[in-house]
């Protein structure tokens, strides 16, 4: 009594099934699909735009150029292209936040039964989830940084296809990383309150305690230890090298690599242990 | 061909360590058989079905389905069964013929194949008008049915369905029991069922297994329990506050007599020709008879000379009240 019904023995199967079903609810609704590319809009107008830092410096003293005192602080002369880079990773960090929730309700509606019943490995239903707002996020930030030239991006000399590529290569370690560690903050989760609860008490502090508006080494002692193991200011840092800066610092890009992928395959493979451990009972 | 398609020994359930769910369960599921586990809420059906499904791990015991250990080639077993569960889990944002879609992909079926099975499963369930249709439109009944197809596209030599007519209204409730015997007709499938509705256990299962506490009471046909029960059954009741069962108990043909809730359930032969002398027994004594009825027995009977009559108030999770909410509002749209 072993026929397999003429079903895939591939240990991967499903996996492109799932993810294009939370796919299908972003894109088949265009509400949700508008605003969430009206959204990024909307924060660098308001932050980009509305608080421009270096509006802050006096034009009228002698000796001093706007452009290098910006250079030597945000490594850009340009205070909006500066915070348009940490937009994209605040993009990301709220919508790999949703990936999360989006466990809870398949828990709640018994649609996670129902996969669990079937052949589907435990690992590619967690994986799914990150793949999805994975796509998601990088596709916003595509959008984001065609908004971003609009307003007036300034990209540096050193500006090619290839750091585009890199760009996109960062933000989808961030966002694996991101999304596999919501997804285990909420694995065992039943209820909305308490994760909603949690991310939020994340999220805004992550955001805020990164390079993402403000550069890390003009900030106090005490918080720059907790800059540097954020794994968004790394992201931060290797996007604002590839897109904006004139001279890339090769070392610190590959050590900006290195952090955000170690971290995006460590919680990545913590998710997948947890999947294995808790998504039964 | 009574060949053994679920085997359960010993199975057992036990939460946060000290709630047991099911209790040393045994049974065994014949080939093309409709087999149903009847209880009450909280009596451990669905835990059972989701040890058998492989989405709870029991905590002691074994079973196997179609052979295949539960625990150690769940694999296995999750590729040769179908399931209907409790909830509907169709996701609403899709249409119908996305979701089976959806589906055969978590089996790995090739998608030409998929849409050979899909079409002859829609026409099963009548839903072939309505597959391009998002979920969200479809009615507590219809989305039942997309249950039925999901659960069929990997040609299933089991079936398992939890409950699979909740909240559903009569019409449809009778749709879904003509669908489920066609399944055991026509394809020679196993099912594997839970069930409160009394009447559904009755009119479509060849076996039911009574479960309460966590055990099962008794296994057998419809008829046989009802047979077994011996008799009708007599409901009494009378204004004196005393117990008088011994009293009844003395009455000839009366065969038992327990007192529930106030009342008298009196198990006895020739129950049209018992009553009287129970009332003229009573009468005698001095006690008024202030109600009395008879009935020859059904399921219903027997569920309750099992189960008892008390309310079960069983502490529920949130979780599960609110996902039962969700499905009874669903069912009735």
């Amino acid at each position: 009594m072993s026929e397999t019904n003429g079903n895939s023995k591939n240990r991967l199967h499903g996996l492109w099934a799932l993810t294009n079903r939370e796919l299908k609810k972003w894109y088949k609704a265009p509400v949700i699909f508008i605003l969430s590319i009206i959204q990024p809009i909307i924060w660098m107008g308001l932050l980009g735009k509305a608080m421009n830092i270096s509006a802050l410096i006096p034009t009228n003293i002698p000796g001093l150029d706007v452009k290098t005192v910006m250079k030597a602080s945000l490594g850009t002369s340009d205070y909006f292209s500066f915070m348009a880079v940490g937009m994209i990773g605040m993009t990301a960090l709220f919508t790999t936040m949703f990936s999360g929730m989006s466990v809870v309700w398949d828990r709640r509606l018994g649609f996670l039964n129902k996969v669990l019943s079937t052949p589907v490995s435990r690992g590619v239903i967690i994986f799914s989830k990150v793949l999805s707002s994975t796509l998601r996020s990088m596709f916003q930030a595509g959008i984001i940084i065609v908004i971003a030239v609009a307003f007036g991006l300034q990209f540096g000399i050193s500006f090619n296809l290839l750091n585009l590529l890199g760009v996109f290569a960062v933000m989808f370690l961030l966002c694996v990383g991101l999304s596999s560690a919501f997804i285990a903050i909420t694995i065992r989760s039943t209820r909305m309150e308490t994760p909603m609860a949690v991310m939020n008490l994340i999220s805004l502090p992550m955001m805020f305690a990164s390079n993402a508006m403000f550069p890390s080494k003009l900030m106090p002692d005490w918080l720059q230890p907790v800059v540097l193991v954020n794994p968004l200011s790394y992201t931060n840092d290797a996007v604002r090298q590839l897109l904006l800066f004139d001279t890339i610092d090769y070392t610190q890009l590959a050590m900006d690599f290195a952090y955000v992928g170690v971290f995006a395959v460590i919680v990545a493979a913590i998710g997948i242990v947890l999947s294995w451990r808790f998504l039964s009972k | 061909m009574s060949e053994e398609i679920i085997k359960a020994e010993g199975l057992t359930k036990v939460f946060n360590k000290h709630l047991v769910a099911v209790d040393h369960v045994n049974f065994e599921v014949k080939r093309g058989e409709i087999y149903g586990f009847l209880g009450p809420n909280g009596a451990g059906k669905t835990t059972t079905i989701n040890m058998l499904i492989t989405i709870l791990k029991p905590t002691e015991g074994k079973a196997s389905v179609l052979s295949f250990d539960i625990a150690k080639q769940d694999v296995d077993v999750r590729n040769v069964i179908g399931v209907v569960p409790q909830e509907y889990t169709a996701d609403e944002d899709l249409t119908g013929l996305e979701n089976i879609f959806l589906c055969a992909d978590m089996y790995g079926i090739p998608r030409k194949i998929a849409k050979e099975r899909a079409e002859e499963l829609l026409k099963l369930v009548e839903l072939t008008d309505f597959k391009d249709k998002k979920v969200q439109t479809f009615s507590g009944g219809m989305r039942r049915r997309l249950e039925l197809a999901c659960g069929l596209i990997n040609r299933p030599k089991v079936l398992f369905l939890d409950e699979p007519t909740l909240g559903l209204d009569v019409q449809t409730r009778t749709a879904t029991w003509s669908y489920i015997r066609k399944l055991k007709q026509e394809y020679g499938m196993t099912l594997f069922m839970t069930t409160h509705y009394l009447e559904e256990a009755d009119s479509l299962c060849d076996r039911v297994a009574i479960i309460d506490h966590g055990k099962i009471v008794v296994v057998g046909s419809p008829e046989e329990l009802k047979h077994n029960l011996g008799g009708d059954i007599i409901t009494l009741g009378i204004k004196e506050d005393v117990d008088v069962s011994e009293l009844i108990g003395k009455v000839e043909n009366v065969k038992d007599v327990k007192k529930e809730n106030g009342a008298y359930r009196i198990k006895a032969e020739f129950g049209e020709i018992t009553a009287p002398f129970i009332i003229e027994v009573l009468r005698k004594k001095g006690y008024t008879v202030t109600r009395l009825s008879l009935t020859e027995p059904t399921l219903n009977e027997v569920y309750l000379e099992y189960t008892g009559r008390s309310l079960r108030d069983s502490e529920e999770s949130r979780e599960n009240v609110m996902t039962q909410r969700m499905t009874m509002r669903r069912a009735r749209q």
